[in-house]
């Protein structure tokens, strides 16, 4: 890795601010950064006038489809996907119909990943088959690198999640919870609300998750484990996130992209593309949601990837599959519609989730010399057209379907290599 | 109007359209060969998920009165049983030379979803939950024809609005033609969020009962409930059943229907349904002329031949 990058005329942003600089790379590592460091030296051009240099973006809600369904997605499509929306690693393990729960699960999927053109990040379930009874063998998974542990869909025997809670305390992982009362969202489609009534489909009230939250927020204040919430979408679990870390909880969350652009009264035509789970809620929710990323209550912002094959959607709305695919789009929505500032988009988009994953020593910056070299470059002011001829994914159904969109990765650098030049993928 | 999906969004002008042409059919359907030519070389496809043998026949009927040809699918009899989905289903009938798919489903919004993958008109017979159209419109026509206008009637439904496709039309149909409409019923068996309908809601029958024009009673499926949304049958009727002594305190022009099939001594007591009162069979019996009206809405070019009487059309 031999190749000498030359990042020309971009505006470095990482936790320490934003400053106009050239970046170097070599060696797969940030080899200099600041005004002029380029000048004079041999390499290849990365032109960033108009975009921000920031620490590649880690995507904590990647569903990758191996090994449980590649025709609805691989690790080779999905993390080419990942790439060109800046992504250099992406946790996976999030897909309900293939939960990592031995180490034999973990080498496979570590196997099917080597040539990714993003870091692939194993998560493994807290319960064996995610079947919410026994344990997964935590210490040996942790032992072998993971660290981060949820079951996909959430635990929905308390005893077995404070069990859990406890056990991933002792050895310092993180537990990641969908937090969902599965008992009250049960043979719900789509949000409970106005637009449940009018369509008359039965709904997933706004409640179903808040109870997850209340209790996970309760085992979590007496187990004393690193506990991070997926995929928040009311208001009022963003509320009591925000009380609960006042109150000292050692506690994180994300929220999808979706969830701060669309609203339930976008599935009014009965499109499956926009049954997402969790439900799309009202405005008043996107709205909290979109400012919670402003804010700093949540860590991450996530695309929420979880593609549904053709088959499963179509079909009447009731009778379709959750999930779509959102992950070559996602990233562009922190600057468009949500308006985060550029510090605060490498937050959430980069060191945040880094940190939540404890990835902090390849990922999330910040862009310095000596560090490898997993940086993305975005420009802000791109604007382009999401839908399925910028869809990498093997299933096009998504909500984003002809939305413009403002910002795009144009390069990414995963250990020092170019994996996306001019929003081109590279492998 | 290309299909017939649902009530809400049509507006009033579509629906007095639509009675007009009913009356014209009902007018066809009173001669002694009550068969028009209108639709000749038309071919109505019924495909029916759901079991619902009088609406079906209901359809094929009206098919067949405009002359149309027609073809029918039902769930027990067809490779849906072997897995096969709504959209092959639907694209396969098509490629047989349907003009109009008149479908009953299971699932809310499975005619708009047909409606995208097929070139023939799509027909609402009962989606879920959602809506019923002509069952509306058939209740709108018996008002129209018993009251004269639907314009200041006081409607109340009454019974499971949440579970309802019946209740969701008729609100629509009801309200933009000009009645006044209250849901009536505990708050477990009404839609989670009616703030944008435009009705009254009240869990009070008595109250309602004192003002009301039309008792509509929705059919209380009880049994199929599989957690009881009301604690028993009996508190039900005691609190929302039509019992004799309710009926008699109502006006003498009140009027009391109900989409059947009835739960006579649960939502209606048996002497109420035996009641002049009750419009129960004017409801099946305009049942086939507007289900010819909105066949003939969507399939037939240029001005009605042959219909005779009734509207102007």
């Amino acid at each position: 890795m031999s190749e000498v990058l030359l990042l020309r005329g971009g505006v470095v942003v990482d936790r320490s601010g934003e400053r106009r600089a050239d970046v170097v790379v070599r060696d797969g590592v940030v080899a200099a950064v600041g005004p002029d460091v380029a000048t004079g030296v041999a390499g290849t051009e990365l032109d960033c006038s108009g975009a921000y240099v920031m620490p590649g973006f880690v995507d904590l809600f990647s569903g990758v489809g191996e090994p449980a369904d590649p025709s609805v997605e691989t690790i080779e499509s999905a993390t080419r996907a990942a790439a060109l929306a800046g992504c250099t690693a992406v946790l996976v393990g999030v897909d309900p119909s293939a939960p990592l729960d031995s180490p034999a699960a973990l080498h496979h999927l570590r196997a099917l990943a080597a040539g990714a053109s993003c870091a692939v990040v194993p998560s493994a379930a807290l319960t064996m088959g995610a079947a919410g009874e026994r344990l997964v063998p935590m210490a040996q998974l942790a032992d072998l690198g993971v660290r981060v542990f949820g079951d996909p869909g959430g635990v929905a025997d308390p005893t077995v999640l404070r069990r859990a809670m406890a056990y991933a305390a002792d050895l310092g992982v993180v537990v990641a919870l969908d937090p969902v009362d599965p008992v009250l969202a049960g043979g719900g489609h789509l949000h409970e609300g106005p637009w449940s009534s009018l369509l008359g489909i039965a709904g997933i009230p706004a409640e179903a998750e808040e109870l997850g939250v209340g209790r996970a927020l309760a085992l979590a204040l007496r187990t004393g484990v690193r506990l991070h919430l997926r995929r928040l979408s009311t208001a009022a679990s963003l509320g009591m996130v925000a009380a609960a870390r006042r109150a000292g909880l050692d506690l994180t969350a994300e929220v999808t992209a979706a969830h701060a652009l669309f609203v339930d009264a976008d599935c009014a035509a009965f499109d499956p593309a926009f049954k997402l789970e969790p439900p799309l809620r009202p405005a008043a929710d996107r709205d909290a949601v979109a400012a919670a990323l402003r804010s700093g209550v949540v860590d991450a912002l996530v695309s929420g990837h979880m593609p549904a094959s053709a088959v499963a959607k179509n079909v009447p709305f009731a009778e379709a599959a959750f999930g779509a695919a959102t992950l070559p789009w996602y990233s562009a929505t922190v600057f468009s519609p949500v308006e985060c500032p550029p510090a605060r988009a490498v937050a959430l988009l980069a060191e945040g989730p880094a940190r939540i994953a404890d990835l902090t020593d390849r990922q999330g910056g910040p862009v310095v010399a000596g560090r490898p070299a997993n940086l993305t470059v975005f420009d802000p002011e791109a604007v382009w057209a999401a839908g399925p001829e910028t869809a990498v994914s093997r299933t096009a159904t998504t909500p984003f379907a002809g939305r413009t969109l403002r910002g795009r990765a144009r390069h990414t650098l995963l250990d020092g290599t170019a994996v996306v030049i001019c929003s081109e993928a590279q492998r | 109007m290309r299909h017939l999906l649902g009530v809400r969004g049509l507006d009033r002008d579509d629906l007095v359209h639509l009675l007009d042409l009913t009356a014209s059919f009902r007018a066809v359907n009173a001669r002694p060969i009550p068969k028009v030519p209108a639709l000749q070389g038309r071919t109505v496809a019924t495909l029916f998920f759901e079991d619902s043998t009088r609406t079906r026949l209901s359809f094929e009927t009206a098919a067949k009165r405009l002359s149309a040809d027609t073809l029918s699918f039902s769930v027990g009899t067809s490779s849906v049983k072997k897995g096969e989905s709504l959209r092959d289903t639907a694209r396969t009938v098509e490629a047989m030379g349907v003009d109009a798919i008149v479908l009953r489903h299971s699932a809310s919004g499975a005619p708009h979803r047909l409606a995208g993958w097929v070139d023939a008109a799509v027909v609402n017979a009962g989606d879920g939950w959602h809506e019923h159209p002509t069952q509306a419109l058939l209740d709108a026509f018996t008002l129209r024809e018993r009251f004269g206008t639907l314009d200041g009637l006081r409607v109340a439904i009454v019974g499971d609005i949440a579970h309802s496709r019946v209740a969701r039309s008729n609100v629509w149909a009801l309200h933009t033609l000009g009645a006044e409409v209250t849901l009536v019923a505990p708050r477990t068996l009404l839609p989670p969020d009616t703030s944008a309908w435009p009705v009254r809601v009240t869990d009070d029958l008595d109250d309602v009962l004192r003002t009301v024009d039309v008792v509509y009673l929705l059919r209380m499926q009880f049994e199929r409930q599989g957690a009881p949304l009301v604690p028993s049958l009996a508190e039900y009727v005691e609190r929302f059943g039509l019992t004799r002594e309710r009926a008699e305190r109502l006006g003498p022009s009140t009027v009391v229907m109900h989409p059947g099939p009835m739960n006579q001594g649960v939502e209606i007591a048996p002497e109420v349904a035996d009641d002049p009162r009750c419009l129960v069979l004017d409801q099946v019996a305009n049942g086939v002329s507007v289900r010819m009206a909105v066949l003939f809405r969507l399939l037939g070019a240029g001005p009605l031949q042959n219909a005779g009487g009734g509207g102007d059309v």
